[in-house]
């Protein structure tokens, strides 16, 4: 088997697609035509184009025909079980005039698709949908335009149907009789109509996830299921703390064990291999319990997380100053809340699988951006980025940045010192708890000021927060390179202000406030390892915001939905507020003793998807327990293309967010994290799951994308907060709502 | 030693003390059961044994000759679902899916043992299983109505069936 020097997506000469599952290790053994490295993040080509088109403008860099009439679309983007693989079919069907089924979708491989960064911040069907629709309504204009001077007919008595061309006299070509070499190798123009919402065979029709059927009969659907000739198993052998040293192991002890290949030591870096998978267990544990480190105590105090915030903040940046800086009203109020560091938690964890062969290395991986991680791989290895091929396959869910390009590091480095053998990497369920890095915890500040009338007239917001991004593009943000001999280095964290926010994700209140101050205090250190998880700084600061609009509604004697139109001018902002409250029955009524409402609302990043939430919660003053019991959700995605999935996602948004807000805190010493299983880090059971929950997709068809897959996880947390306040007479104001912490807070 | 997976006899050539899980996957081929902990606290590598959900990532195969083992590849195929199948299908009920096959065989134990197990105890006898996606409320509607499908289908003469 050859790995061929990847291809560059805007210029290639052939079709290269080789889409399933199981024919993905035959990988074309031609050699293909070079290109220079890609930088993380793709520069814009042509910034006035829509979407990924800006970046990747040429047209058979997303759709390719054979001749057959076989339509092929790539996509840069990765299915992370949002559905992504069904979606992006439908919105190019829809352009191409054509059965979403009957497209093939090749999604992110360096050595096929364009670079479209991360799949991340709720925007693939935002810039890759974007994007694919686009091309897809130029190839078919152009089709047409073909069509028009073989047949001598002109273009308008022509049209696109089925995957062909339909003349008004009868005739017919499929677009496999009109595409010649070269003919999409065009720029896109961004001047071709897209068809209007009325004519719609596909987008916003419920369409079956095409990869479902697999998932449930067993089909290879995971890169955990991949099983390549002559593979050989690897398990890693993790420091107990991220900086300890190795000292000593007794490596003839492990290699003589049955079926153990070699154990591989780099630096800190271990790992043993094996012929079968319960041989690299069974010789994992050995290593495990008889390799000794030197490790230091160099973690926070994980019951004064404000403390090592507030004692590390490098500098201050400004998220917003608006108005005033000082303004006078009837009542001031302020307070402050805390998230803890919380996990990803995927129930698979971490694998990926290596081969290097020829000098070059070929990874399968669950990344959730194949360009970014090759490069970060290839600097680890000392290996030109052409020579790394990174392509995806999906692993379990991940929200994030969980262990995915760690794992693809792994199973790299150790496939470097066995060459010609693939190396399947699978981290246990200890070492994805304890090595993945988790999202950042945080402390909030919020002051606002009600004038006579109960409107808020001034706000003061501040926040302490890492970065929420360490991600690949570098060797540093890799574990394996971190404790490999060469001791890589993560790149120092800078504060960075940005209209989609980060830490500041969502600080700005949406709500029509005259005068405002948000600022981020930026803490540099992350002695706990910390990246991107769902929402980024979104989660903690819509929770902050939104319980703080509750507070303010009460001391203005509002209702507090009515206190939020009061404050919204913003008419789909409103349109999700009021059709929540509806779905939801929202009422004043009294409610039996321990059940309370709880309303919120954002805006996601204040430029992605409109959500609001309603529900209600039982609080067992003896227990601690709180249980939500139904929910009512609105949410406006501008146009729907796959609704269920909408739907699907923003279920399961509220589940997730539900289970953080009640559960979800990492433990650690001062030495170790202490969260090494599901026993120490609990999550939602089927227990907690409540009775119903009702989502209501608001539809504009005609109108952008907005990003929706992580839009629910701040106003779930809010609106429980709420719910509580609501149901107790007492606001919660540290996550998350541990028995414990409702028990204390009830004075029980 | 002998191992009957899904009505098939197999010989495999493992350590007595290897996990049922690992024998299936790798040995078999069997990609349905998945690696979620090793530990029974997630049921992502669920399966019946003589009818009951077991954890086969903590159960050595020394436990089971002679012992009927089935796994989701045992309910149905991708052209032929068996009611389970065609119910998770049918409500969408997968984000990503990994869960999923060990959702469905506990599922399955428990209405193979009360074909009339109603909602709250099937929402109680899924406890052990963890999905991290927030799929919840879509595998409670499928096992619902895979309880209504799987009725159907014993009802159906055997000639329809097969």
């Amino acid at each position: 088997m050859n790995i061929s020097t990847p291809l560059n997506a805007t210029r290639r000469g052939f079709l290269a697609g080789t889409g399933a599952l199981v024919v993905s290790f035959a990988i074309p053994a031609v050699a293909q035509e070079g290109e220079v490295a890609t930088p993380a993040t793709p520069a814009p080509q042509n910034p006035d184009l829509p979407g990924s088109l800006a970046e990747t403008p040429s047209l058979d860099a997303w759709i390719r025909i054979d001749a057959n009439g076989k339509v092929t679309v790539f996509t840069g983007k990765v299915e992370l079980g949002q559905g992504t693989k069904t979606a992006l079919r439908q919105i190019a069907a829809e352009e191409l005039e054509m059965d979403p089924a009957s497209i093939e979708l090749i999604t992110a491989d360096t050595g096929q698709t364009p670079n479209e960064g991360y799949t991340a911040g709720s925007q693939t069907i935002q810039n890759s949908g974007t994007a694919i629709r686009h091309a897809s309504a130029e190839v078919r204009e152009i089709m047409i335009r073909q069509a028009s001077e073989k047949l001598g007919i002109p273009a308008e008595d022509l049209r696109a149907e089925n995957g062909r061309i339909v003349a008004s006299d009868g005739r017919t070509l499929g677009y496999g009789e009109i595409v010649a070499d070269d003919l999409l190798h065009v720029d896109a123009t961004g001047n071709v109509p897209l068809k209007s919402p009325d004519s719609y065979h596909a987008i916003g029709k419920p369409f079956a996830r095409v990869d479902i059927p697999a998932k449930v009969t067993g089909g290879a659907a995971f890169v955990q299921d991949l099983r390549p000739e002559g593979m050989l198993h690897a398990r890693l052998v993790r420091p107990p703390t991220y900086t300890a040293r190795l000292v000593e192991i007794d490596e003839d002890a492990i290699t003589s064990m049955p079926g153990v290949v070699t154990l591989v030591r780099d630096g800190d870096f271990l790992a043993v291999i094996a012929e079968q998978e319960f041989q690299a267990i069974t010789a994992m544990r050995a290593a495990y319990a008889t390799a000794k480190w030197d490790e230091k105590e160099n973690l926070p105090d994980q019951n004064d997380i404000p403390a090592f915030l507030e004692s590390a903040v490098s500098e201050t940046g400004s998220v917003a100053s608006v108005g005033a800086e000082s303004v006078s009203g009837a009542r001031t109020l302020q307070a402050q809340f805390t998230r803890p560091y919380q996990m990803h938690g995927s129930i698979g964890p971490s694998a990926a699988i290596a081969l290097f062969e020829n000098d070059a290395m070929t990874v399968w991986t669950h990344t959730q951006g194949v360009y970014p991680d090759r490069d970060a791989l290839a600097e680890m290895l000392d290996l030109p980025p052409e020579k790394v091929r990174c392509i995806h396959v999906e692993g379990s869910g991940c929200y994030g940045h969980n262990g995915a390009d760690d794992a693809a590091a792994d199973a790299a480095l150790i496939a470097k010192w066995l060459p010609g053998k693939p190396i399947r990497v699978q981290w246990t369920r200890e070492q994805e708890h304890l090595w993945e890095p988790y999202g950042a915890g945080m402390l909030t500040r919020v002051s606002a000021t009600l004038d006579d009338s109960g409107k808020i007239v001034d706000w003061r917001y501040d926040l302490w927060s890492n970065s929420h991004s360490t991600r690949p593009g570098s060797a540093g943000s890799l574990m394996a390179a971190r404790l490999m001999g060469r001791h890589f280095q993560l790149e120092p964290a800078k504060l960075q202000i940005s209209p989609s926010g980060n830490g500041d994700r969502n600080a700005i209140p949406l709500y029509d406030i005259p005068n405002q101050r948000v600022n981020w205090h930026f803490v540099p250190d992350m002695p706990v390892r910390v990246s991107a998880l769902r929402g980024l700084g979104a989660y903690c600061n819509i929770f902050s915001l939104e319980s703080f609009m509750d507070e303010l509604a009460e001391a203005a004697e509002t209702d507090p939905v009515e206190f939020r139109l009061r404050h919204m001018t913003d008419p789909r902002a409103r349109t999700v507020i009021e059709t929540a409250a509806e779905k939801f029955g929202w009422s004043d009524d009294p409610l039996p003793q321990g059940r309370g409402r709880g309303f919120a609302f954002a805006q996601y990043k204040n430029h992605a998807a409109y959500l609001a939430i309603a529900l209600e919660a039982a609080v067992d003053r003896e227990t601690g327990i709180v249980k939500i019991s139904h929910v009512a959700c609105a949410v406006d995605c501008g146009e729907a293309v796959a609704p269920d999935a909408i739907i699907n996602q923003t279920e399961g948004g509220i589940i997730q967010s539900m289970s953080w807000t009640l559960y979800e805190a990492v433990q650690f010493d001062r030495t170790r994290i202490q969260s090494p299983d599901w026993s120490a880090y609990p999550i939602a059971r089927f227990s907690a799951i409540p009775d119903s929950i009702e989502v209501a997709v608001v539809d504009n068809p005609g109108t952008p994308y907005l990003g929706v897959a992580e839009a629910a996880q701040g106003p779930t947390g809010a609106a429980i907060g709420n719910a509580f306040r609501h149901a107790t007479g007492k606001r919660i104001h540290d996550l998350p709502f541990t028995r414990e912490r409702v028990k204390t807070v009830l004075g029980v | 030693m002998k191992l009957t997976v899904n009505g098939t006899a197999h010989e495999v050539d493992a350590d007595p003390s290897t996990p049922l899980l690992y024998v299936l996957r790798n040995d078999l081929g069997l990609n349905g059961a998945k690696f979620g902990c090793g530990l029974g606290q997630c049921g992502a590598c669920t399966v019946m044994v003589d009818g009951k959900a077991v954890f086969s990532c903590l159960t050595p195969v020394m436990l089971l000759e002679d012992r009927e083992i089935k796994t989701v590849e045992g309910l149905g195929t991708i052209d032929n679902p068996g009611p389970m199948q065609t119910a998770f299908i049918e409500e969408q009920a997968a984000q990503c899916g990994y869960c999923i096959p060990g959702m469905m065989m506990r599922a399955q134990s428990i209405l193979e043992a009360n074909p009339d197990a109603t909602d709250d105890e099937l929402r109680h006898g899924l406890e052990p299983n963890l999905c991290r996606c927030g799929t919840h409320m879509r595998i409670l509607r499928a096992v619902s109505k895979a309880r209504t499908l799987m009725k159907s289908a014993s009802a159906a003469p055997a000639v329809e069936r097969a």
